[in-house]
């Protein structure tokens, strides 16, 4: 009796005269009442409540909930009645933990339209941060960037130039590339001297650069290449940056690749950055390969 | 701002309602409970049990005591506000569209679909004070127009009831005889469904929003065709600003492009348009379906939005959309 009675806590009126001895201080259909911390100086309110689940044991649910104020109101009589009408229908045993109602944890804006003639709006990336008065006229001629660098302090500027600005890099190629356009269009020009030799030592450079390439998972939705850029540049050198971005959405995918000019400067960033919060997430900072040794 | 999420329906919404005073919403959505809400912060305050349909429509009273719902299940149910006790069932031969109170509360709007042969109603009918005296009996009928109608809603002093569906011409019958007053032709007006429609607070104008992607602005006397918005996806909801010269327009998505799209994204929007310049302001995302209904609250400084994906979003305006100038 006593076995089934413990088994049972939801039995209806159990009489305590029926308990045997040992179970008298065993009052397992009981409940203990519901607990109310009210809201504290941060308006933190916490609420015990104890509930029976499904096989019968007891379960201890407690919800912080934080009480905010968001706004004077003006009611009206009426409707400061209203507020005070009881619950019916299916909203009678609401519970505290029901999560029908929530704010959003994201801030929605009402995101205007870029017309032309109308201001840009300063991006939500820290990369660009607002554009500094009289830095305009600054235009980039690798990456075509306005406002941010000049072109000899452009951060591309190791990457794929378009065949018109091959003069402008500041790489050791000049001197290469210049001794055939100076040379005259008619001097011969021995293959690996041409712009082709160029391009093998870059790639060997790039090769070497992509052992430096480091890892950066569990990126927020906006962030773009500039802001790791950004993020990355105080460790050292960067060659290259690579978000990956779903075509679809326009969103990055949550990961991304950072090249350093440098072995060691990658290393420090791994080190330091792993783990760094950055937009709401943690980011992961690893090797992209398998550690070089 | 930071919307208030309110997943009180298992099914996509159908309607969106503020009372009078704007601090109770009402939504209705497919599945069979009409729910209220506090406006101000989301919380449920009580359902509507009875229905064994989609809800399609509701309208409250001026002083949020009665509440009238329309329902698939080819009744109109009038309730009490505050108590969720049904007071009346109208039934009907086929699914029941869309209600509306008149001014005064005394007389109610009703449309019928067609339906296994009947033809698509509009009826009216009178609501009694005290709910016992309350009777079937329809004031007038008017039967006819080819195709579901959408809505049908009062027009100014209770002259004229305007009306709107799927062969997309708006028109507007005599409240007393039931006749033909005006009706909207096939060029200037819509060229699909016309899902939706919305007066303004004084019931001088009225916006439409149709499949063919487009909203348009009318004169409830003269249905001369005002304004026109247009979107880039069929418009399944619109809401007219009581406060400022704004609109707010939401839509689904063309059925083709239904596999292509992300659900993931949160990328449904409201956009709000200037009611008198037609340009756009902005958009408010965040849905992850198709919003099917939108209300304003009465004093303009919140609004919610309905989708396809059961939530309701209730967005309280931030300071400085008050101050947007064109």
């Amino acid at each position: 009796m006593a076995a089934v009675e413990s088994a049972r806590p939801q039995a209806a009126k159990l009489r305590w005269g029926e308990l045997e001895e040992d179970d008298a201080g065993d009052l397992d259909f009981l409940l203990p009442p519901r607990v109310v911390e009210g809201p504290d100086e941060n308006g933190i309110k916490k609420t015990t409540e104890y509930r029976f689940d499904e096989d019968g044991n007891k379960v201890k649910v407690t919800t912080t909930t934080r009480v905010r104020k968001l706004g004077k109101a003006r009611v009206s009589k009426k409707a400061k009645e209203r507020r005070n009408w009881a619950k019916f229908g299916d909203a009678v045993h609401e519970d505290v933990g029901s999560r029908l109602t929530m704010v959003s944890t994201e801030e929605i804006l009402l995101e205007r339209p870029r017309a032309p003639g109308t201001k840009e709006e300063p991006s939500v990336s820290e990369g660009l941060g607002p554009i500094q008065p009289g830095a305009v006229l600054m235009v980039c001629r690798t990456c075509g960037k306005k406002g941010d660098h000049w072109t000899s302090k452009c951060p591309y500027k190791d990457l794929a130039q378009p065949p018109e600005t091959f003069v402008e890099r500041p790489s050791t190629a000049d001197a290469a590339s210049a001794a055939p356009g100076g040379a005259g269009r008619s001097a011969y020009v021995p293959p690996s001297m041409r712009g082709g030799g160029e391009r093998t030592g870059t790639e060997m450079s790039r090769r070497r650069n992509d052992e430096n390439s480091v890892r950066v998972t569990n990126l927020s939705e906006d962030t773009r290449e500039p802001d790791l850029l950004e993020l990355f540049r105080t460790f050292g050198p960067v060659s290259r940056v690579y978000v990956a971005i779903d075509q679809k959405t326009g969103m990055s995918r949550g990961f991304g690749f950072v090249n350093f000019v440098h072995r060691e400067d990658a290393e420090r960033a791994i080190n330091k950055l792993n783990g760094y919060g950055y937009d709401n997430l943690i980011l992961r900072v690893e090797w992209a390969t398998p550690r070089p040794n | 701002m930071r919307p208030i999420l309110m997943k009180g329906h298992e099914r996509p919404l159908t309607f969106l309602k503020y009372s009078r005073e704007g601090d109770l919403l009402f939504s209705c959505a497919k599945d069979h409970t009409p729910t209220v809400w506090f406006a101000d912060d989301g919380e449920r305050l009580g359902t509507y049990r009875g229905h064994n349909g989609a809800v399609w429509c509701c309208d409250v009273s001026r002083d949020s005591t009665r509440l009238v719902t329309g329902s698939a299940d080819q009744s109109v149910k009038l309730w009490d506000v505050q108590t969720g006790t049904q007071l009346y069932t109208f039934n009907f031969n086929s699914p029941a569209r869309s209600v509306d109170f008149s001014v005064g509360d005394k007389l109610v709007v009703i449309t019928t679909d067609p339906f296994m042969g009947n033809p698509s109603t509009i009826q009216v009918k009178r609501i009694a004070r005290d709910p016992a005296d309350q009777t079937s009996d329809s004031v007038l009928t008017i039967k006819g127009p080819q195709g579901r109608i959408n809505r049908a809603v009062w027009g100014p002093l209770n002259k004229t009831i305007i009306s709107a569906g799927e062969d997309s011409i708006i028109r507007i019958w005599d409240a007393e005889t039931g006749n033909l007053l005006k009706e909207t032709d096939k060029e200037s007006g819509h060229q699909k469904t016309i899902s939706s429609l919305c007066m303004s607070a004084d019931k001088s104008h009225f916006l439409t929003g149709s499949a063919d992607k487009s909203a348009k602005l009318w004169d409830s006397r003269s249905l001369t065709l005002l304004k026109t918005y247009q979107m880039d996806r069929p418009v399944n909801a619109v809401a007219i600003s009581p406060l400022l010269d704004h609109v707010v327009i939401g839509g689904g998505q063309e059925a083709v492009n239904v596999t292509m799209t992300d659900r993931r994204a949160g990328k449904f929007e409201a956009k709000f348009y200037h009611k008198i310049l037609q340009d756009e302001i902005g958009g408010v995302k965040g849905h992850f379906g198709p919003i099917n209904a939108l209300a304003f609250n009465p004093d303009g400084r919140s609004f919610s939005s309905g989708g396809e994906d059961g939530y309701v979003r209730l967005h309280h305006f931030d300071p400085e959309y008050f101050s947007i100038r064109m």
